[in-house]
């Protein structure tokens, strides 16, 4: 079986430790821990595991945003990542899913990968659509929620998390596929891998050069507030008065 | 008969009074603060504390309690430590070492120790002997001993105190007669880390005259004859390594066990310590870190008098002097590490004071933080209280912090 390219995107997000605070409007993001999105670092797990089987020859990590991102693509590299490439983007440049997948079409047009793997959703916005656009701008099969993923030939058959239980698709390649958690356990750097990758080639690419037009934004931020404070709960006597309870505070 | 469940109902009660138990190693916000260990430090670095961080807050921190309750030698966690390369930081990749300086080491340690400093100080005391191998060992010995040693295959132990001789090292007693091309070892050594329960054993013993130069290094392996153990001692903190004391009668080791020269062995020893000094600063450094975190957020949950204890400027200002006394204290190891790095001619007395101030500090800054959380700081649910036990010995071994002030004053009186 033909060894794969293979490309993974990772985004770098608040880490999932820090209690995130709203502050003028958006959220605090100056001075605050980041780090790699978890579902990110399952995906890059998994690319990199299909290297050391041999099913793939190559992992390419990818990251969207402005220069700092380069901390999370040498984390990537310190993974297992081959080389890193940062689609760079300018400072303040808003990056929701649509640029972020269109700016990945860009790259899989260079780079012809025949897979792409990504995080099912980042932590901080939660979308669930960066796999599933650039699947759809490709026009390449998608398999999002992978908890399962076997190489065949000219193929690869996903098991996916779904409302109703699992699903098993098979998808001729090329094709995108989005990593759940329940995927891989993805492995600590180590010592010596952190140092081999400061060797590894990390290119910066401006995302604008990459011949897909990066659409204009369309969403625009109206109100941004921290849920309200937790309120003291209250005692009642039994089901009747929780059921009345209920009714009156218009929750059911 | 109401009276009788009183008790255990009103102990239930208080539980759910208690905030909960938080974990150390996380940062509370996140949010860059004066005392981030990882200012100043190259991407390479940062890599390497983050690495040992996540390590520390999933495979350390949560069992912590726990080994310390139980004496559990976490033998497991260990060993994936060393697959990340944590067996032989500043060992040559040659045997297996990771190669790293010792600022990397100090920064990798301080990280580690965030999550469990007992086991943290024990894998210290392990990298110091396998570099002692590497650095004084012929090839035969290297290969020998270093490879399982940096996988933590197998563990190591630092032989030096004796009951007669702690302070006063180089006057050990424990004698090798050469006999042919063997020693015989006659003697005990005291308080012993992992002793018992490692693997590999790095012995001073007097091959010579009296005095410092009368000392050679020896390498022994558990199951020899004559090697015995003592009981495990019942110690305050330092809970999760076994210490023992190691008895020789009559035991007998291959000349080719002697790491260096005949004499060359407290020279050896001392190199060793300058090393392990700054490792067990370092280990002070991520007790205090952790206890500092700990503390702020105590501080900001915990109220009385109708605010959050937060609002007095008393501890505002006894928690500024913390964080500032932490920052001095690191500034004081890494600057040691560089020195020891470089081989600059003061290293070995910047070491020495890099310990002395890092530990008396650090332990200060723990017990403060102790302080802070009043009555809860004093119960084994909270984890304050774990990290100023387990640092409170680093005041005294590796070499007391009177014998620190010892080598620093004559730095300056005779040198």
């Amino acid at each position: 079986m033909a060894a794969l390219r293979v490309l993974v995107g990772v985004k770098r997000v608040i880490d999932y430790a820090v209690k995130v605070r709203v502050a003028g409007g958006g959220v605090q993001t100056q001075g605050v821990k980041h780090s790699l999105n978890p579902f990110c670092e399952i995906a890059l797990e998994e690319g990199v595991r299909l290297r050391e089987r041999g099913a793939a020859s190559d992992v390419i990590a990818v990251s969207v945003g402005t220069r700092v991102c380069q901390e999370t693509l040498r984390t990537a590299l310190a993974v297992g990542a081959d080389r890193g490439v940062l689609l760079e983007v300018g400072e303040g440049a808003a990056v929701g899913p649509r640029e972020a997948a269109a700016a990945l079409a860009g790259l899989v047009g260079r780079l012809q990968p025949h897979l792409v793997l990504l995080g099912k959703q980042a932590i901080d916005d939660d979308c669930n659509q960066t796999g599933q656009l650039l699947a759809a701008m490709l026009d390449w099969p998608q398999g999002t929620f992978a908890s399962r993923v076997e190489l065949e030939e000219g193929a690869v058959r996903v098991e996916r998390e779904v409302d109703g239980g699992l699903e098993t698709l098979r998808l001729r390649l090329p094709a995108v596929l989005t990593a759940d958690l329940r995927l891989n356990e993805p492995r600590y750097a180590t010592l010596p891998n952190i140092m081999k990758a400061k060797k590894k080639p990390l290119e910066i690419i401006p995302a604008s050069a990459l011949g897909v037009p990066l659409p204009l934004p369309r969403l625009r931020v109206l109100k941004l507030e921290e849920p309200p404070a937790r309120g003291g709960g209250q005692r009642v006597q039994g089901v009747p008065e929780l059921l009345e309870r209920l009714r009156s505070d218009g929750r059911v | 008969m109401a009276l009788r469940g009183a008790p255990r109902v009103a102990a239930r009660l208080l539980l759910q009074l208690l905030p909960p138990r938080r974990c150390p190693a996380a940062g509370r916000r996140g949010i860059a603060s004066c005392i981030d260990p990882s200012a100043g430090l190259t991407e390479e670095q940062k890599e390497f504390q983050k690495v040992a961080l996540d390590f520390a807050t999933k495979e350390m921190a949560p069992h912590m309690a726990e080994w310390d309750e139980k004496e559990i030698f976490p033998v497991e966690t260990m060993r994936k430590a060393a697959q990340l390369g944590f067996g032989g930081i500043y060992v040559k990749p040659d045997v297996g070492g990771s190669g790293l300086s010792r600022l990397d080491t100090s920064i990798i340690f301080e990280a580690l120790s965030t999550g469990c400093t007992s086991t943290t100080a024990y894998m210290s005391i392990h990298n110091m002997c396998v570099w002692m191998i590497d650095t004084f060992g012929n090839e035969e010995q290297r290969r020998k001993f270093c490879p399982s040693l940096c996988s933590m295959e197998k563990f190591a132990s630092y032989c030096l105190t004796e009951p007669g001789s702690g302070s006063d090292a180089a006057s050990l007693l424990t004698s090798a007669q050469r006999k042919g091309d063997t020693y015989v070892l006659n003697g005990s050594k005291a308080f012993i880390s992992g002793g018992g329960d490692t693997d590999v054993y790095v012995v001073m013993c007097r091959t010579g005259g009296p005095g410092p130069k009368g000392i050679s290094c020896l390498v022994l392996e558990k199951g020899t004859p004559g090697l015995s153990f003592g009981k495990k001692e019942r110690k305050v903190g330092w809970n999760s390594q076994p210490t023992r004391a190691v008895i020789f009668e009559d035991c007998v080791v291959p000349v080719g066990n002697r790491l260096g020269a005949e004499g060359q062995g407290f020279s050896i020893a001392m190199k060793g310590l300058n090393g392990g000094r700054i490792n067990i600063a370092s280990c002070s450094l991520g007790a205090a870190h952790a206890s500092v975190l700990l503390a702020q957020e105590h501080l900001t949950v915990r109220k009385q008098f109708g605010e959050p204890l937060a609002n007095n400027q008393y501890l505002q200002f006894r928690l500024a002097e913390m964080a500032t006394r932490l920052v001095a204290a690191r500034l004081m190891v890494r600057n040691a590490a560089r020195a020891l790095q470089e081989g600059r001619e003061d290293a070995a007395v910047l070491c020495s004071m890099a310990k002395l101030f890092a530990t008396d500090e650090c332990f200060a800054i723990c017990n403060q933080a102790l302080q802070m959380h009043g009555g809860y700081g004093y119960l084994k649910d909270y984890a304050v209280q774990q990290f100023m036990r387990d640092i409170r010995v680093h005041q005294i071994l590796e070499g007391t912090n009177e014998v620190m002030r010892m080598i620093v004053a004559r730095n300056l009186l005779q040198g």
